[in-house]
């Protein structure tokens, strides 16, 4: 299991491609935040993003924040959500606007693997609950756009050292997620066997 | 209402605002220790790396002063009422209503409560029948426990009922509950707390389960039988395979609380109430003269 480092957005799809489900991952530059009633706004309400999502990586966020001025907030705890609610948005995100990560908690569902094979897509684990450490490797919220959907915004975070993340689905068709609940289904039966 | 009430409603709100605040950034010993010693136990490369940053997270969020996880969750308080304390349960409610309140305006913490059909917020984390009051009383004596659970969503998503029949016996209760936390994978993040509830009805057995996340990790349940099941269903969860955030390891779940009640012959009621590794929990007692005591231990 190897470690990287990749800085976002990218513009070359190596960056993608040389990572394997269960590598360690830590990210540099600039990701974005979103959550439910963002992706809902713009697959189902039709609405286009005011930010460039091209070889972006997305966090599930619903950030605590300070507000400082009109349009301009600081960070108070920073921490990420449950991904499976929002898989369905996937293939539009890769389709119709270039997005090639998505990092959450929890996993993605196996209807993930495939959109994110044919895009060249994916999907990095981070450790839910552990927004105190996450919240300082935030190091400022240089945007925000939608704040009428508070806290479900769209963010545009500055990132240090953003992890350790682990790739949970890889653009090759590789799933932790898959794997680990077939090896459990195939222990349950065992156990089930000796109760 | 008598002055001495009046003094009395407020050393209750002041202990619920600290609880709530104290709960989300300091998380209890019992649970540190029992996520040291996941540490030690987990020997997967994934479960290792998730299982150092949360010990290194719970970490900063001390030095930093900061929440543990950016979820304040749903505030769920037990109130352990004595016969004789002078303040009436409507008042404590209301006490707890406002505590919450004032902790969240006065942080500030992130609002979570919203009108169950029209999604809108209803303000600082309280609401119509928000928050969560579990009730019980004490004969013989004149004191008030309050524990605050601050309940976050990813866990509470995970929340599972089945009604087995008498015929599917104690097997059957087994069955669902390593059924319903595998099937749970990584969502609610692992590993955290089961909490069974069996026994009574349906709503009851559910409450039981909720009662039985927030004891202290690895408290067992005073029936021997329950503390056996409670001993064979924690061993077992933890031979799944599910792991530190559902990427595979050793460690599924810290702990397996039951918390049970006699039933009707023909139920065999089973509910499952999942707690997140960042399984909150802060106490207090305030004494019938208004003494705030801050204790974990209960």
């Amino acid at each position: 299991m190897a470690q990287h480092e990749v800085t976002f957005p990218i513009s070359d799809e190596q960056e993608i491609l040389k990572l394997r489900a269960g590598d360690e991952v830590t990210v540099q530059g600039h990701i974005i935040g979103l959550r439910d009633r963002t992706q809902i706004r713009i697959f189902d309400q039709g609405v286009e993003p005011p930010m460039d999502l091209k070889g972006a990586f997305l966090l599930h966020t619903a950030p605590g924040v300070r507000k400082l001025a009109e349009g301009k907030y600081e960070k108070v705890c920073i921490g990420t959500t449950t991904s499976a609610r929002m898989v369905r948005f996937t293939e539009p995100l890769g389709t119709q606007y270039g997005v090639r990560a998505i990092c959450g908690k929890g996993g993605f569902p196996d209807e993930a693997i495939e959109p994110m094979r044919k895009l060249g897509m994916v999907y990095f684990a981070i450790v839910g609950g552990a927004a105190a450490l996450e919240t300082t490797q935030i190091e400022e919220i240089e945007e925000v756009a939608w704040e009428e959907l508070m806290p479900e915004c769209l963010w545009k975070f500055r990132v240090k050292d953003f992890g350790p993340l682990t790739v949970g689905i890889d653009a090759h068709g590789g799933s932790l997620y898959r794997d680990v609940q077939a090896a459990a289904q195939e222990k349950l039966k065992e156990i089930y066997a000796r109760l | 209402m008598s002055v001495v009430e009046t003094d009395l409603q407020h050393a209750v709100e002041d202990a619920a605002a600290h609880l709530y605040v104290w709960a989300l950034k300091d998380i209890p010993q019992d649970l540190r220790d029992a996520l040291a010693d996941a540490r030690k136990r987990e020997t997967s490369v994934p479960g290792q790396r998730v299982l150092d940053t949360i010990i290194k997270n719970v970490g900063v969020a001390e030095d930093q002063n900061n929440l543990v996880c950016q979820d304040t969750g749903i505030a769920v308080y037990t109130c352990r009422v004595g016969e004789h304390f002078p303040l009436h349960p409507t008042r404590i409610y209301e006490a707890l209503k406002h505590g919450t309140e004032r902790a969240t305006v006065e942080h500030p913490l992130r609002s979570n409560a919203v009108h169950t059909i029209t999604r809108e917020n209803t303000g600082p984390n309280t609401g119509y029948r928000l928050p969560i009051v579990h009730w019980e009383f004490i004969p013989d004596w004149d004191g008030l426990d309050v524990k605050c659970v601050p309940k976050g969503s990813g866990s509470e998503n995970m929340s599972f009922l089945k009604m087995c029949t008498p015929a599917d016996g104690v097997k059957g209760i087994k069955e669902f509950v390593l059924g319903s936390i595998v099937g749970a994978g990584g969502k609610p993040c692992p590993p955290g707390i089961v909490g069974v509830g069996i026994g009574g009805s349906a709503d009851y057995a559910m409450y039981l389960a909720k009662e039985a996340i927030a004891r202290p990790v690895g408290t067992r349940n005073a029936d021997p039988i329950v503390a056996e099941l409670e001993d064979e269903l924690y061993a077992l969860l933890n031979e799944t395979g599910i792991g530190p955030m559902g990427l595979g390891g050793d460690v599924t779940v810290l702990q397996c609380h039951i918390e049970h009640a006699d039933t009707h012959m023909t139920l065999n009621p089973v509910a499952v109430n999942y707690q997140c590794w960042a399984a909150r929990r802060a106490s207090a007692h305030v004494s019938a003269d208004g003494d705030i005591d801050f204790d974990r231990e209960f």
